[in-house]
């Protein structure tokens, strides 16, 4: 499988990808690790007029203790979260998480960054980001903001980014106790039929991989543990409200139903690794 | 668009369309077809090789983006006198492969792993080559080869 043709441009900088991509938001994609947006390209589900790489731009790979939270910048790798001193102390969560996103090819090239802002619901680490109150930094054409992640996955690979803009940096909320990620495929390297990313301490936030068009969180758990509810009460509740797909891996019954199972199961280990 | 990789340590430099996938310039324009296409989808692993040392799917990498780094496919794991590379050496003796198709992109798999594993149990070995099918499911041998190649010290070119 052969990409349709396009335009290859390589940035050195944030501001040279920012101005390429003003010239046609629209027909222009940003290039990092390349495997979320190669794959739809070779399939042809993408077909951008001019991909604009950045990933050789300078000074986006880096996992940063900023106080009360970790910053991550976006260009850095799975494989370099996973193996990040300051991510196994203050975010283990994120740091086990980028260890189970695909397989070890897939981490040694795919980025935090192209990740969050392809939108999978699919993928590991939007829910790990959602479940950690993270916050997005954007720089684009009108300036810098930054937004929260339960305001940033929108819809089915539609996120709070702009076509003109360009996501630099994940900021995420340290939590050395208290986290669990459990994940349930039918073969290693598969995406999660569903997962679970848990946080119980100053608050339990528990975000859901597959159980929606995006990433979403578990509010009935959430809700049911703020009540005083047991773990097993909380789990039962996860898939409140939510409409997870069908599909070859599962239906939707199999999901709601895995849902309540995982929920339970990481809220055990969150609880039982000093939650 | 000009392309320059250094390739099994040989200086490369072609003029490809930009979207042109790694593995389909190792094996149509350098002519290595050592590196196999499987599955196309970053799936299987047959097509792994060495970005800077560390494994990767060429399949799901352009050309453009290889431009100034360093690949090693499997015909740069034995010396160039013919010895076989300690890694596979160890498949031979293991018996690490059954059909051979999948085989390439184990051995760069492999090379890739002992390099960030150089002391492995057999779980994180099967762990370890996750991103590799072998569709004969000949893994028992390859990880035990793996893990002999392991015990002799076996590192990445």
């Amino acid at each position: 499988m052969i990409p349709a043709s396009f335009e290859y441009r390589r940035a050195d900088s944030v501001e040279q990808a920012l101005g390429w991509l003003s010239e046609d938001p629209d027909s222009t994609k940003l290039l990092a690790g390349g495997h979320s947006l190669l794959p739809l390209m070779k399939l042809r589900l993408a077909t951008p007029g001019v991909l604009v790489d950045i990933g050789r731009v300078p000074g986006l790979s880096y996992v940063r203790d900023a106080g009360d939270h970790v910053a991550v910048g976006a260009l850095t790798r799975h494989r370099d979260v996973e193996i990040s001193d300051v991510a196994r102390a203050h975010v283990p969560l994120l740091a086990h998480v980028a260890g189970q996103v695909g397989d070890p090819q897939v981490r040694h090239r795919g980025t935090i960054g192209g990740s969050i802002a392809h939108g999978d619901p699919a993928s590991d680490l939007p829910a790990a980001v959602l479940a950690l109150d993270g916050v997005l930094v954007i720089d684009g054409p009108r300036g810098r903001r930054e937004v929260g992640a339960g305001d940033f996955f929108r819809g089915f690979l539609e996120t709070a980014l702009a076509p003109d803009e360009v996501l630099t940096e994940i900021r995420v909320r340290k939590a050395p106790r208290g986290w669990a990620f459990q994940k349930f495929n039918r073969r290693a390297q598969d995406w999660a039929i569903v997962g679970v990313a848990a946080v119980v301490n100053g608050g339990a936030r528990v975000a859901l991989v597959n159980m929606g068009a995006t990433t979403v969180r578990a509010r009935g758990t959430e809700e049911a543990l703020a009540a005083g509810a047991g773990i097993a009460e909380a789990a039962a509740r996860a898939p409140e409200g939510l409409e997870p797909p069908s599909d070859l891996q599962g239906s939707a019954e199999y999901r709601r139903h895995l849902a309540t199972v995982l929920v339970r199961r990481a809220l055990e280990e969150a609880t039982a690794s000093g939650g | 668009m000009q392309v320059t990789m250094t390739v099994n340590g040989e200086t490369q430099s072609h003029d490809v369309e930009a979207r042109m996938l790694l593995v389909y310039y190792l094996r149509e324009v350098l002519g290595l077809t050592g590196t196999n296409v499987g599955c196309d989808t970053t799936s299987c692993g047959a097509c792994t090789v060495l970005l800077n040392g560390e494994s990767v799917k060429s399949c799901t990498m352009l050309a453009a983006q290889a431009d100034g780094e360093e690949i090693t496919t499997i015909e740069g794991m034995a010396s160039s006198e013919g010895v076989l590379h300690p890694i596979q050496e160890a498949f031979r003796e293991h018996h690490g492969l059954q059909c051979g198709y999948c085989t390439p992109g184990m051995v760069m798999a492999v090379a890739s792993f002992l390099k960030e594993h150089p002391d492995p149990t057999e779980a994180e070995v099967r762990e370890g080559l996750e991103g590799n099918l072998c569709r004969c499911t000949g893994y028992h041998n390859i990880v035990q080869a793996t893990l002999a190649a392991a015990r002799a010290g076996a590192l990445a070119p």
